[in-house]
């Protein structure tokens, strides 16, 4: 884990309380990441997955603990991590190009205007957004356009680890399947590492390499790391279909409904290092010894 | 009868409006004249009556300013200048004044807005300075300055300092923290940020205090030029009275008004450019 790509040691983060004591949101969590990956984190409101996700944007500091990439720790936000904000941040006074170009151009200031443009243009016809909605404002745009913008924004950038924080909560479950393909369209054949946050078991399953899985706060803790053992690429109406899917649904499911409950609140002896526990899920084994049986079936 | 659109309709009730203002004026000064015979005492010290003290009729003051609009620069000595020329050099205090106050309140409106340390550090003297009258700086602006022209550019920037400065510090503080931080995850620097994204996100608050600014600048200036005099639409309002020429006073006040209607104005297209809807 130490030599992850992106290593988060022993992270502990507290707060004022209101009452002159303090709470602990969470307490040395440490978890790797490795490079190319896709890992969304799962855990109910509060217990600190933005806090988590603003430490490794650079824009607040934990209380403890360090955030390593490439082996360095991270002070303060860069260009190498990009950020996908949950109400989309867009500039309003821009048309949704220049949005794009405004990342762009701090990226690359040594790029030539007519270049900056034609990346960022290629950016958001690959997010789906193009002709005239590209010249519109943001308030012009609907929900899951704007969304797109700021998702292409963050991409045009290119930068090595893209932070999204709740990138489709608020938009409809249409619209959200749409946009999580295209997603997953501008980041695959790159090698950029993903970290978001989500609510939705469903869309994580399909996104993810690895799920985190937080237990409720306070003193929450990254208590399992369960890997999605789906093969890529994914479409959404056929992964169901496949052996490990439910079993790992199910597995999600019973952890937030009940065990990230129960786990809540247990302190662990002192600098004691909370790292995930790795879940692996694999039904095929048991099918593939089937298999005669299930071609029987299909011939 | 077919629906006219709605600004048509209120075009033709201002025009209507404007006619049946101006017949009421006219008719009420030809009903004052008649009584000429029986005039009280009072009436004659106060020159009530006389054709020249009277309230002109609309159609005087439509005459005069026939006469002055269309020579508006002639300059026949001190007492005596085109309207042109006294408008000319009260737009130009204005201005002067109000963009030296706006090369101060701009950047130290930023500086407040950024920092609570800063603005609370100036707080106090912002309170106590803001209520003073712009006139109550005269005295001792024309004492220390000893410069009338100067003393007056002083008083307009005296008073569109405040609207500015606390717009701009107002809006700055106001900018969306989530702004600042696309700003901060593209490491742009301060200044870069001051320009690319605080800038744009305070505007429309701070060119509304700067809108605010250039009519109070422009209330003030008249009052300002009555009280130093030489030149200026102030002076010249001030200087028809002394003669007694009321129609020249009408004039000048509606001169005034659509002067400071067309300074307004131009804020007004300046606001909508830098209007943005979040
Ligand atoms: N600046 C702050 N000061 C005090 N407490 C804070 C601050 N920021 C966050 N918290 C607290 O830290 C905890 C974690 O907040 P955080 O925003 O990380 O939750 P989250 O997991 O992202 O929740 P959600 O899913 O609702 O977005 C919450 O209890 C919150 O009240
Ligand atoms: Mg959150």
């Amino acid at each position: 884990m130490a030599n992850s790509f992106l290593s988060i040691e022993k992270l502990t983060q507290r707060y004022p309380d209101g009452k002159g004591g303090e709470f602990t949101v969470f307490e040395n969590a440490s978890f790797g990441i490795e490079k190319g990956e896709f890992v969304c984190i799962l855990g109910h409101s509060g217990c600190g997955k933005s806090t988590i996700m603003n430490i490794l944007a650079g824009l607040s500091e934990p209380t403890e603990g360090v955030v390593k990439m490439d082996g360095y720790a991270i002070s303060g936000p860069s260009l190498d991590r990009g950020v996908v904000f949950q109400n989309y941040s867009l500039l309003p006074w821009l048309t949704a190009l220049k949005n794009v170009t405004f990342g762009v151009a701090a990226r690359f200031p040594d790029w030539s205007k007519q270049k900056i443009e034609d990346h960022s243009i290629a950016f958001l016809d690959k997010v789906g957004l193009s002709g005239d909605a590209i010249h519109r404002k943001p308030s012009q745009l609907s929900g899951g356009m704007r969304q797109r913008v700021s998702i292409a924004r963050a991409f045009a950038n290119e930068p090595k680890l893209l932070l999204l924080d709740e990138p489709f909560g608020a938009l409809d479950a249409l619209t959200r399947g749409t946009i999580q393909e295209e997603l997953l369209k501008v980041w695959s054949g790159t090698d950029q590492t993903v970290f978001m946050i989500t609510h939705d078991i469903d869309e994580a399953i399909l996104l993810a390499d690895r799920i985190l899985l937080m237990t409720n706060g306070p003193l929450a803790r990254v208590a399992e790391s369960v890997e999605i053992t789906i093969p890529r690429p994914r479409v959404r109406t056929d992964i169901v279909e496949h052996p490990n899917y439910y079993a790992i649904r199910n597995h999600l499911v019973q952890f937030l409904g009940k065990r990230s409950a129960e786990l809540a609140g247990q302190t662990s002896a002192e600098g004691e290092t909370h790292a995930p526990e790795t879940v692996l899920i694999e039904k095929t084994d048991h099918a593939a010894d089937e298999q005669p049986l299930l071609q029987a079936v299909k011939t | 009868m077919e629906r006219l659109s709605e600004n048509r309709r209120a075009a033709i009730w201002s025009v209507v409006l404007l006619f049946v203002g101006l017949f009421v004026w006219e008719i009420s000064i030809s009903a004052q004249t008649v009584n000429t015979g029986e005039l009280t005492e009072y009436e004659l010290l106060t020159g009530a009556g006389t054709a020249k003290a009277g309230v002109p009729p609309p159609s005087e003051v439509v005459v005069k300013a026939w006469q002055e609009l269309s020579n508006p620069f002639y300059d026949a000595g001190p007492n005596d200048k085109g309207i042109g020329i006294q408008i000319g050099y009260s737009i130009y205090r204005v201005l002067t004044g109000y963009f030296l106050a706006a090369i101060i309140a701009i950047p130290l409106g930023f500086l407040i807005g950024m920092s609570s340390v800063a603005y609370k550090a100036l707080n106090p003297f912002i309170q106590v300075l803001r209520p003073i009258s712009p006139l109550a700086w005269m005295p001792l602006a024309l004492f220390i300055i000893q410069d009338s022209e100067a003393s007056a550019i002083f008083v307009i920037f005296i008073c569109s300092i405040w609207p500015m400065l606390l717009n701009t510090a107002f809006g700055v503080a106001g900018v969306r923290e989530d702004w600042v931080n696309v700003a901060r995850t593209h490491e742009l620097g301060a200044f870069k940020t001051a320009f690319t994204v605080v800038l744009p996100a305070a505007a429309p608050t701070i060119v509304t205090g700067m809108r605010i600014s250039i009519g109070i600048a422009w209330l003030v200036i008249v009052a300002a030029e009555m009280l130093v005099g030489g030149t200026g639409i102030g002076y010249y309002v001030w200087n028809e009275w002394n003669n007694l020429d009321l129609t020249s006073v009408i004039f000048s006040i509606l001169m005034i008004g659509i002067v400071g209607m067309f300074l307004d104005a131009a804020f007004g297209l300046l606001q909508r450019r830098v209007a943005y809807v979040e």
